[in-house]
């Protein structure tokens, strides 16, 4: 007989107490699209799932002072892209997390999910890098911060200890002209794994880029920061010489394996191509603002 | 036979009879039926490719607090190797043995037993306590290895030309002498071809309910496209006669030709006599896509031979198709379809029907022809292309008409195959312009149809109304078309006609939904009872009015004096006539049950526009026109559904749609998620031009319609590609690793300015 | 073995029913709630068979707890029409034949009505993508897409 047990936690630590209580057969419930599946599939066998979903500070989503952002990690993707701001600031970061799956999927899917669903191919993480956001983290042992990067340990794992919950996801304040955005490969138009994923998120003044972050998807075991992609990038007005060397970075700095969405040769090269194109559409961006 | 051509219903884009239930969710799927005491069943599955089954132990299932019932392969009828039992085109030594397996598991996913308990869960843990020893074997999936001369022979009573082999059969049609017609020749194309196996792709899994009473008398509720054949191979398979099984067809969510044989249902039925209990099986996804008869990968090699003013002078085509892991793959259509649009004087087209450790295929929407024109229209568009001769003129100087005697035998009788050339060289479509890396590619198409038994009642309600009942599951529309001709035929308004699909038990023998033929044949049966009861109608009126039946007709729902002469009096209605039934002679009704003939052969010619995105190897349909010569359409918007569906599983298969196999033999991507078939976004409007050439053999000049939709597609699509960027595919699917590997070859991915 | 109870509203009516934890909302709604409009063609979420609405979102029933429906309101294709009233689609999915086998039809409608609800007045674009999470083997989409613009067109005209 199954032998799963429902919550639905009504704070932060009921939920807390409650995961690290039931150890490793324990699971987070957010909008469920990664976890129902794996349960169908035989892959997880939940002894605990723990709904989050009433749990405010997890579901809301609020603008600083400082115009950043601190978004609650089960934030759907539809509920984020109603936001009248946060799609004007992070284009990239929206487009990302609304390129999960398909419509229905958005309803339910969310940026903390798919971050510790701790899939190399998650599209929202990639752009969460590239944006230099950073995460909070709850656990029996307190708060602290992680930078978003630091978060997949490998696929299908993460950096979180033992009974930690992933609360939300801070935005930094955007300085003018800046902006970012998310590109994939995939085969069909829509509902695919990401083959390869790019985000990138620059600043740019005077036609100058001044800062850039660029975060590559799917091309190994966890979600890359290509510090020499972002490299060959600043300084540059974002030249075809200087695209292409940043292309090669992210090139070089794929790790990929054969798999039935792609072979090694294929996300190489497409790395490269990806890369190019959203700097692109993220420096048009940014030339708005 | 007259060709009706004034016409009130047919024609018309009436609302379909099971349309409002389907857009209410009221529609009653195989899966949506429950029964009181109901219980689960679940299949347990061999998990190797290959390997003999030592001993099944089912004692710690039967255990199992909630399981009600184990069946295994000693619970089947067994079929020996030594006698071919058909039933249509499936032999049961090989049902037997792909319902469950007997001496070997042939493929990982191949049922090897089945538990019925109170809850999916208890039987899906009953499933898990049986205990299997198993030897495994080496295996071979892919062509190639099976025909290895090392390689593990799946049957030993399998042997070809005297020694054990993986070759189940082979297959040849010949016309003239190759030789001498490639002699003649100056310019000749030969090309080899290989396909992926695909999925159907039908959205609903496979599903039944079945309970079987202490007397036998069993009750088989199940998505599919024959329920005479659910009967005869539940009976073949249980040893249940058929009188005491009634099969009934549910609403089918898709089958293509996957569903005309069983899966489950024999071990449901087994399953329900055993526990006294009615047991509902339904299979998962992964199960559909694991241990369902996809279609066969391919290898083939096609040789054209033409003169330089492009009369083709000789065609050879050698097909090697997939059968699974037991006999049956679809050869006859890719040997007798290939070069049938075509006047060719000599032909050779062989196949080989090649066993390996898969599941066993099943047949997809004009099987194996699909796979033959991939490769023939792919090899004329080069030929063309060698003549400097555009590809519909080429098609047109060699093309089939009547007299023409096609390759794979017969003489064609009237056919539209011409008018599909000319109507698709005059579209709009042909002559667009393109932009950069848009290329244009157009196919052509042949599919035999079918003709076959079919069933029909026609029967007039008490208050004047009309009830038909037809044998073949509908999964194109049939009901809609079927009430078209019947209001047609009986002068009454569309609404006032009733069209059900019966059972085994409510209709006579009808065989399967497939072939394209169920409207051509059920058409026929409910003219032919039409005809009966107008005349049963005009002989009551001529009753009443005490005059010749001969000097009645019927006509707009009525029975009319045929002419002054037969003198004046007021028509007399459908329901003045029903209501005076019974006491004229008793209840206004006909059945005609025939095996109807005169079926005649489908054409289609396609045009396909792409666009490449050359730095990563993307395909994109962005235009697509498909033209068929379709007989007649009795309802349009179902025979453009045909089209329209038929081409967009050919997109499909042609750019994402494969069985991926990992390094152990499994299938890697059993889902919709990594099985890619084409979804909204990815493709554009598909247009449709429907060429009526009427059946002469048909009452309403009716034609099979929905298989050739799917036949040209692949071609058309890869000579696009070719078109826009001058490299040709010789394998499918083209999906972007596989272009951009290839455009990378040639040193061109890079952007276009 | 102790089944969850849950209270929750559908298609406007309060409902309760026992369901184990792990139970989708689609096992739910198939099974002991007796609405067998919604189907299920994968389990996984990539066929959009088995679509709903969850407090006005768009959804997949089989990617959902039916313990999350505590206290919710959920709408189904049973709740679409009114009684003998189709809604505007479903009359037009008929009029246009934008079904063939039907299994595919009600995520379909739910899907589009979703849609028209939050864009009335949808590109093709816009409905092809929206529509990406709704799988159709039988029509090439093609009639979908046309029936669901002409709708969209027809409503609008309506309105004004």
């Amino acid at each position: 007989m199954t032998d799963i047990r429902y919550l639905s936690a009504r704070t932060l630590d009921e939920a807390i107490s409650a995961f690290a209580a039931a150890g490793s057969a324990a699971r987070i419930l957010a909008g469920g699209t990664d976890l129902l599946v794996q349960m169908r599939s035989g892959a997880v066998k939940p002894g605990l799932i723990v709904d989050i979903k009433k749990i405010a500070e997890m579901t809301d989503i609020e603008e600083t002072a400082s115009g950043g952002f601190r978004v609650g990690a089960a934030v759907s993707g539809m509920v984020l892209a109603e936001h009248p701001r946060f799609g004007k600031v992070w284009p990239g970061v929206l487009e990302a997390v609304n390129l999960i799956g398909s419509k229905q999927v958005q309803g339910r899917a969310s940026a903390g999910g798919n971050l510790c669903n701790g899939s190399p191919a998650g599209d929202s993480v990639p752009a969460m890098i590239a944006a230099g956001a950073t995460v909070t983290v709850q656990g029996p042992n307190g708060r602290r911060e992680m930078k978003v990067e630091e978060v997949p340990a490998g696929p299908g794992r993460t950096n979180l200890k033992p009974g930690e919950i992933l609360v939300s996801f801070a935005l930094p304040p955007r300085p003018k002209g800046s902006s970012d955005a998310y590109l994939r490969m995939i085969p069909r138009t829509e509902m695919d794994i990401a083959v390869v994923g790019v985000g990138v998120s620059l600043t740019l003044k005077d036609g100058v880029c001044t800062a850039a972050r660029v975060g590559l998807g799917a091309v190994a075991p966890t979600v890359l920061l290509v510090e020499a992609a972002a490299k060959a990038l600043i300084g540059s007005k974002l030249d075809d010489a200087a695209l292409n060397a940043a292309g090669a970075a992210c090139s070089a700095a794929c790790r990929p394996i054969d798999d039935k969405r792609g072979t090694i040769a294929y996300r190489t090269k497409v790395a490269g191509v990806l890369l190019k194109r959203t700097a692109a559409i993220a420096a048009k961006r940014a030339k708005g603002n | 036979m007259n060709i009706v051509t004034d016409n009130k219903w047919i024609g018309q884009r009436t609302i379909r009879p099971d349309g409002a239930d389907k857009v209410t969710g009221r529609a009653a799927f195989a899966a949506d039926t429950n029964m009181p005491g109901m219980i689960w069943g679940k299949v347990k599955r061999s998990p190797h490719p290959h390997a003999r089954i030592i001993s099944i132990d089912t004692s710690k299932a039967e255990a199992l607090p909630g399981v009600k019932a184990v069946v295994s392969a000693r619970d089947i009828v067994d079929f020996p190797i030594d006698k071919s039992v058909m039933l249509g085109i499936q032999d049961m030594r090989w049902m037997c043995r792909n319902v469950m397996a007997r001496e070997k598991a042939l493929f990982p996913g191949h049922p090897v037993a089945a538990v019925a308990a109170t809850t999916e869960a208890i039987a899906a843990q009953g499933c898990d306590l049986i205990e299997i020893v198993y030897e495994v074997l080496p295996w071979s999936v892919e062509i190639d290895d099976a025909l290895k001369p090392d390689a593990p022979i799946l049957h030993d009573f399998m042997k070809f030309e005297g020694k054990p082999s993986n070759i189940g059969g082979k297959l040849e049609v010949k016309k003239g002498d190759v030789a001498q017609g490639f002699k003649e020749a100056e310019v000749i194309v030969e090309r080899s071809f290989t396909t992926r196996p695909v999925h159907q792709g039908y959205i609903e899994p496979h599903a039944c309910l079945v309970s079987v009473g202490a007397d036998n008398k069993t009750t088989i509720w199940s998505s599919s496209q024959g329920q005479f054949m659910v009967r005869a191979m539940t009976a073949y398979l249980t040893g249940i006669p058929q009188s005491d099984i009634r099969a009934i067809p549910a609403e089918i969510g898709g089958g293509f030709g996957g569903k005309t044989i069983v899966y489950l249902e024999p071990l449901a039925t087994l399953l329900a006599k055993k526990s006294g209990r009615p047991v509902k099986m339904v299979m998962t996804r992964e199960e559909v896509m694991r241990a369902t008869g996809p279609t066969s990968g391919s290898k083939s090699t096609v040789k054209i031979g033409a003169r330089k003013d492009g009369t083709i002078v000789a065609a050879q085509g050698t097909f090697y198709l997939q059968a699974g892991a037991l006999p049956g793959s679809p050869i006859r259509g890719a040997v007798g379809c290939s070069f049938s649009p075509y006047d060719i004087p000599n032909v050779l087209s062989v196949g080989f029907d090649v066993l390996s450790n898969r599941s066993k295929v099943a047949a997809y929407r004009a099987p194996g022809a699909p796979i033959g024109a991939y490769a023939v229209e792919c090899v004329l568009d080069e030929l063309a292309e060698a003549l400097k001769m555009d590809p519909l003129e080429l098609r047109l100087k060699n093309a089939a008409k009547q007299g023409t005697k096609a390759a794979h035998g017969p003489v064609f009788p009237r056919i539209g195959y011409i008018e599909t050339l000319e109507a698709a060289k005059a579209h709009p479509h042909y002559s667009a312009p393109l932009g950069k890396l848009q290329g244009r590619g157009v196919a052509s198409g042949f599919w035999f149809n079918a003709g076959g038994e079919s069933s029909a009642q026609v029967n007039i309600t008490e208050d004047g109304n009309v009830v038909v009942t037809t044998g073949h599951p509908d999964i194109g529309g049939s009901r809609a078309a079927i009430a078209n001709i019947c209001a047609e035929l009986l002068g009454i308004d569309y609404r006032r006609v009733s069209v059900l699909i019966g059972d085994t038990a409510t209709i006579g023998f009808s065989n399967l939904t497939g072939g394209s033929r169920v409207l051509f044949a059920s058409a026929m049966v409910v003219t032919q009872s039409a005809d009966k009861v107008i005349s049963t109608l005009r002989e009551r009126a001529a009753k009443i009015w005490e005059i010749d039946p001969e000097a009645v007709k019927w006509e707009n729902g009525a029975a009319h004096p045929a002419s002054p002469n037969a003198g004046q009096f007021e028509p007399l209605t459908l329901a003045d006539l029903a209501a005076k039934a019974p006491s004229m002679g008793g209840p206004i009704g006909a059945g005609v049950q025939l095996n109807t003939e005169g079926a005649e052969g489908g054409f289609g010619t396609h045009i396909c526009d792409v666009e490449v995105d050359v730095e990563l190897g993307i395909v994109r349909v962005i235009r697509y026109t498909a033209v068929q010569d379709v007989g007649r359409a009795i309802h349009p918007g179902y025979v453009e559904g045909q089209m329209q569906g038929g081409v967009a599983q050919g997109i499909g298969w042609a750019l994402n749609e494969e069985y991926i196999y990992n390094k152990d033999g499994k299938v890697d991507n059993p889902g919709f998620l990594d099985y890619r078939m084409p979804v909204c976004s990815d493709l554009p409007m598909l247009d449709t031009v429907m060429v009526e050439v009427p059946n002469p053999k048909h009452p309403q000049g009716v034609k099979g319609v929905g298989e050739v939709p799917l036949v040209p597609v692949m071609a058309a699509v890869a000579n696009a590609v070719h078109n826009a960027l001058g490299m040709r595919f010789y394998s499918l699917p083209m999906s972007p690793p596989k272009v951009l590997a290839a455009l990378e070859g040639d040193g061109r991915a890079e952007a276009a300015e | 073995m102790s089944k969850l109870h849950v209270s929750t509203t559908i298609n406007g009516e309060p409902m309760e029913f026992l369901c184990e934890p792990g139970d989708t909302m689609l096992d739910a709604l198939r099974g002991p709630l007796g609405l067998t409009g919604s189907k299920e063609g994968c389990a996984s979420g990539d066929c959009g068979a088995c679509s709903i609405m969850l407090d006005d979102r768009l959804v997949c029933s089989c990617l959902m707890l039916s313990a999350e429906a505590e206290g919710r309101d959920i709408r189904t294709i049973e709740g679409m029409a009114h009684g003998e009233n189709l809604h505007p689609l479903q009359q037009k999915f008929l009029e246009m034949a934008a079904l063939q086998c039907g299994i595919c039809t009600s995520g379909m409608l739910v899907a589009s009505d979703a849609l028209l609800r939050k864009n009335p007045k949808p590109s093709e674009e816009e409905v092809r993508f929206w529509l990406a999470g709704n799988l159709c083997r039988c029509t090439g989409y093609d009639k979908i897409v046309r029936a669901v613009l002409e709708t969209a067109a027809e409503m609008q005209e309506a309105a004004q």
